[in-house]
């Protein structure tokens, strides 16, 4: 039954736990619908054939409803709509309160691409594994404009927004690669701004992430190109500490304690508040600490001086963006977890 | 002219009946716009109470940076012209024209003198860069937010200066007509409708003032 | 004041004269056209603008069908693609879909079905349209020379951001705004101020008292868009960070803005297209309405409650599960309100007399896209369905089988059924009934497979898609074209029965409602003297047809 359902409207396949009961109620309304909707096309269909119009100035009864009719009028779609309603609004609940136990990964929308970090693993660009039967929550947000994690398959749906994280929670039922689609409008290549979860048994995947953990530093070399749509094996803020090592950056920035240096630490430093020389405040976001790198000394914070050399053209789009992932990545309360890997 | 000292009313539209039904027809029209221009101001209160719940200090900073000498010179001179509007309207009622001229020339220069201070503080804000969004650059504040508030500052402000300007453009209207003696105890409209707009724009500002210079 | 002449005809007289006297032919110079304050040819004046807008709107929804027959690129690329959409949104209900039935119908037949002369403020009413003129035309500007690709959404902060220049597209939504709500001013005070006697409330006929909810709803509502808009404008143009969380802004405040006009506006669509069923329906069973009050109040009841639903479009925005809640079990009671309604119409059909003809077809259509429509609407509002459903090609089918499916319906049946009043001649009747058979199939052809594609999950403002979608859009193409010839169809026949068709006699569809009492098509001044009305405009229970006590000249 629920097989023929779902495939006579055209839904995808049901892979993760929630699918089975939005289906539901969605066979509930989608019956009620049809025959109501044929109910109603009948009657008139037959008040039609029995009423028509037999010659012309034909005379016809003043007929009003009953008392009786309004109040079925009123109550039984009401009955069902509230229905719906209940059932709808148990399950969304469900839905807004992601398990304490579920598994954290940080999904990013950027025009046009999705990025998903572990909080204590890889980084990868367009690709999403999950374990299967455990719950997973995504802490969505977007570096630009509005996106949205759609993924059919599990019903289940986000909005990324620039400026703040949401979340939204599933847990997968059946191993396998099931598509993840942009739907709020963001540009030029919307409709190509898909993505890949990859369901795995739960052993699988506890594998695979402890063989990403260890691959990290040998893979680095591999993560040049962040446009593609190709899995990125490996943690980007390990690879941007090793960029940042590259380019000098710790002569003159802390990256072990909050004390300020030459310039300031980068403990803490995103989404600090952080009050620049012209008097202005600024968070230091992503944009921020990306421009600083690009022009530094068009925001300079208050108390350093303008001595940071430009890296514009010394550092790639992808290297730039590695080293706001360490940044992130450094937080006085969990640094050393975060960072991992050997020097 | 009439024996009374004012011009024959203008001809009744020929789809009136009665030219009561015609004045309510009017002032109904007019209270309904009012009603959407509330629901225009309505838009920014909701911007504004949004942000300050997000940046409350900020929004407090930037308050007590207003000149709360010239709101609270404005705020009177909008009252003051709102009370000669209404004598203006009552005088029109009872045929003395004359009087309702200089009530609402009156009303005039009192909306002129209003704008005439909100250009003195726009261009305190001008140079201390006070501005909403990019352009701002004010080193007073120092919560975040600022340029939120002067967005919302500068756009409820501007919005409210620009329908001072209506209002002054349609007194400015009914009172040559007032010179021209055309309004009568039947035929007064024009007078009342164009007074029930510079209330609304005094209502505005009443709800502005508070918001931005005294909370 | 009132001069109570009783006069009797029969039902159709076979073989009318055509007035020599009336609007269409009192002053015949451009200007007398352009400068007119006729309530009745500043209806016509409308229906020329809005024939415009469904016109360029439906040769862009083409456009962009055509570009979905294929998985990949089809004839144009992303941007224009993105542009296309935008413009077809924009046009389809800023041009034609608001003003359309109001500035039409609703200004042609509200002073007659009144008994009034004309709309409380005539000039007012020929500003409104030239403001209407304007915002459109400044729009239409914008959007080929700066090209807006935001969608007609206007999402922030893309739209705050984009390349496109979308500041007179704004710019002229605001404007055409403000005639909307002039229009709505003139309807509220002609109703209440211009009601000849015995035209109480409730002998209102029931397309006025649609027409009085739309006109609530745009006076509450527009001003609200207007803001909106102009804050994007100010922040697209000198960054101000309104709704730009880089600045401090709140993109979501945009959204709940945004739908707080753009959900009721749904209501300004479709309330009217409502009202002119209720007159159709009658007319065509030739049998009094079941249940006026149920009807007359559950327009007023969507008003209402249209105010307290917009939150229904931020299910999947972040918004707490108890806001959800709460937009969604004020959203059901849009649905009730809305069934109220179908089971009256269908009851007036119950003992009628049913004469099978074009508008009768279209009544047949709307109350399918309607209850299919509103029940799909009830579906998506069913918080946890709307999670798979939100911005999928469910919500583009949802949304069309109500805005255009029931609405074009309306407006169709209205054109039909008011065209020998208007115009004082007859449509050919085969060729009408044709026209409806092949758009209603059409639109059934174009929008299910829609209604499918987002069950399967396909994203709406797509430019390209995954290759499991493609059977269901060539058929959604296919049923366009269909859609496509049905209208073209009804221009044809349309445009030669405006001047050959078979003159059509004051009343050809022996109907009791008051705009029938005069003369087809209306004098200028349309009554002589004040009417006074004694039955209600739905009493069909005597026999024959008999005039109100109207001073008109026949």
């Amino acid at each position: 039954m629920n097989e023929l359902m779902r495939r006579l409207l055209f839904l995808p396949e049901q892979a993760s736990t929630f699918a089975h009961d939005v289906d539901n109620l969605h066979y509930f309304v989608i019956t009620v619908t049809m025959v109501s909707s044929l109910a109603v096309g009948l009657t008139a269909i037959a008040f039609f054939w029995k009423y028509r119009r037999r010659h012309e100035n034909q005379a016809t009864p003043f007929v009003a409803p009953t008392a009786l009719f309004e109040v079925l009028a009123i109550s039984v779609p009401l009955f069902f709509f509230l229905v719906w309603f209940a059932i709808g609004f148990r399950d969304f609940v469900k839905l807004s309160s992601p398990p304490p136990e579920a598994m954290d990964v940080y999904v990013q929308g950027k025009q046009w691409m999705w990025k998903f970090a572990y909080p204590e693993g890889p980084n990868s660009i367009g690709v999403l594994h999950v374990p299967a039967n455990r719950p997973v929550r995504l802490l969505i947000t977007s570096r630009d404009v509005i996106h949205s994690v759609f993924v059919p398959a599990f019903r289940v749906k986000m909005d990324a927004l620039p400026g703040r994280y949401t979340e939204t929670w599933f847990t997968a039922t059946k191993p396998g690669r099931y598509q993840i689609l942009c739907t709020e409008y963001c540009g030029a290549q919307h409709s190509k701004m898909w993505g890949e979860v990859v369901v795995m048994a739960p052993e699988v995947f506890d594998e695979w992430i402890k063989e990403q953990q260890r691959g990290l530093v040998t893979r680095q070399d591999v993560l040049a190109d962040e446009t593609s749509q190709v899995t990125q094996q490996g943690s980007l803020a390990q690879w941007g500490k090793h960029v940042a090592v590259a380019q000098g950056c710790m002569r003159c920035h802390n990256v072990d304690s909050r004390e300020p240096a030459t310039g300031p630490s980068w403990v803490d430093l995103y989404q600090q508040h952080t009050k620049l020389a012209d008097g202005r405040e600024i968070i230091a976001d992503e944009a921020y600490l990306t421009e600083s790198m690009m022009e530094p000394n068009v925001k300079v914070v208050a108390g350093y001086q303008e001595v940071m050399p430009n890296y514009q053209g010394k550092l790639s789009g992808p290297e730039a963006a590695a080293i706001v992932e360490f940044i992130k990545s450094l937080r006085s309360d969990r640094t050393v977890q975060a960072v991992g890997g050997e020097e | 002219m009439t024996a009374e000292g004012w011009l024959e009313p203008p001809p009744l539209p020929h789809h009136y009946e009665t030219i009561e039904n015609h004045q309510a027809a009017l002032r109904f029209g007019m209270w309904l716009f009012l009603g959407t221009e509330v629901l225009l101001f309505a838009g920014i209160f909701v911007g504004y109470f949004v942000f300050r719940t997000y940046f409350p200090e900020s929004f407090e900073q930037a308050g007590r940076h207003l000149s709360l000498f010239l709101g609270t010179l404005n705020t009177f001179l909008l009252l003051t012209s709102s009370l000669t509007v209404a004598l203006a309207h009552h005088n029109a009622e009872h045929g003395k024209n004359r009087n309702a001229f200089w009530l609402l020339m009156a009303s005039v220069a009192m909306g002129a003198g209003f704008l005439c201070i909100k250009a003195i503080e726009y261009t305190e804000k001008f140079h201390e860069g006070a501005l909403p969004g990019k352009f701002f650059s004010f080193s007073e504040i120092t919560a975040p937010g600022g340029p939120v508030f002067y967005v919302v500052y500068f756009f409820s402000t501007g919005l409210h200066a620009l329908h001072v300007i209506v209002g002054m453009s349609l007194l400015t209207w009914v009172a040559t007509r007032c010179w021209r003696k055309e309004f009568s105890p039947t035929y007064y409209a024009p007078v009342e409708n164009a007074g029930l707009y510079w209330h609304l724009v005094d209502l505005v500002w009443i709800f502005l003032y508070p918001l931005l210079y005294l909370v | 004041m009132t001069a109570p002449v009783t006069t009797t005809a029969a039902v159709p007289p076979s073989g009318a004269e055509f007035p020599k006297k009336s609007y269409l032919n009192d002053g015949t110079t451009i200007r007398s056209w352009l400068l007119t304050h006729d309530h009745k040819r500043i209806a016509l004046l409308y229906l020329v603008g809005t024939t415009i807008g469904l016109f360029l709107g439906g040769v862009f929804a083409m456009v962009i069908r055509l570009e979905l027959l294929t998985p990949g690129p089809t004839i144009i690329e992303a941007l224009t693609y993105n542009r296309m959409f935008t413009l077809h949104g924009l046009i389809m209900i800023f041009m034609f879909m608001i003003p359309a039935i109001p500035g039409v119908f609703g200004n042609f037949f509200l002073p007659i079905m009144l008994g009034a002369k004309d709309v409380a403020f005539p000039k007012w009413n020929l500003t409104s349209f030239y403001v209407y003129l304007a915002g459109a035309s400044l729009m239409l500007w914008g959007l080929i020379t700066g090209g807006a690709d935001t969608g007609w959404t206007f999402y922030t902060p893309y739209s705050t951001t984009t390349a496109t220049n979308i500041t007179p597209v704004m710019l002229g939504v605001f404007i055409i705004g403000f005639s909307s709500i002039l229009t709505g001013l003139n309807f509220i005070v002609t109703i209440h101020t211009l009601r000849a006697p015995g035209v109480t409330w409730f002998k209102m006929p029931l397309f006025v008292w649609a027409i009085y909810a739309t006109s609530i709803i745009q006076v509450l509502a527009t001003p609200v868009l207007g803001l909106t808009t102009l804050l994007v404008a100010a922040e697209h143009t000198f960054g101000f960070g309104f709704f730009d969380p880089a600045r401090g802004g709140d993109p979501i405040l945009f959204q709940h803005l945004f739908w707080f006009y753009s959900h009721p506006a749904v209501y300004i669509m479709v309330l009217p297209a409502m009202g002119v069923i209720s007159e159709v329906i009658c007319a065509v069973a030739r049998k009094n309405i079941f249940g006026y009050k149920m009807i007359a109040m559950s327009s007023l009841g969507i008003a209402f409650v249209g105010f307290f639903a917009w939150g229904h479009h931020l299910f999947t925005s972040g918004q707490s599960a108890f806001d959800a809640g709460a937009f969604a079990a004020i959203s059901m009671l849009v649905g009730v309100f809305t069934a109220i309604k179908v089971f009256n119409w269908v009851g007036t059909l119950y003992k009628g007399a049913i004469a099978f003809t074009a508008p009768f077809a279209y009544i047949c259509g709307f109350l399918f896209f309607l209850v299919f429509g509103g029940m799909t609407g009830v579906a998506l509002a069913t918080v946890s369905l709307d999670v798979h459903w939100q911005d999928t090609y469910f919500v583009v089918a949802h949304f069309h089988f109500i805005m255009v499916g029931a609405v074009i319906m309306g407006f169709l049946a209205a054109l039909h059924y008011w065209f020998p009043k208007m115009f004082g001649r007859k449509y050919p009747e085969a060729w009408g009934l044709l026209a409806a058979g092949l758009i209603v199939l059409g639109f059934n052809a174009t929008f299910i497979p829609q209604f499918l594609l987002g069950n399967a999950g396909m994203p709406r403002r797509y430019y390209e898609y995954p290759d499991r979608f493609a059977a269901l859009n060539v058929a959604s193409t296919a049923g366009a074209s269909l859609l496509a010839f049905g209208f073209i169809i009804i221009a044809i026949y349309l445009a030669i029965a405006l001047t050959h068709g078979e003159v059509a006699g004051r009343n050809p569809w022996g109907s009791r409602g008051y705009e029938w009492d005069v003369p087809s098509p209306p004098p200028t001044e349309n009554f002589d003297t004040v009417p006074v009305f004694t039955r209600g405009p739905h009493e069909y229970q005597d026999v024959p047809e008999e005039l109100s006590k109207v001073g008109h000249a026949i």
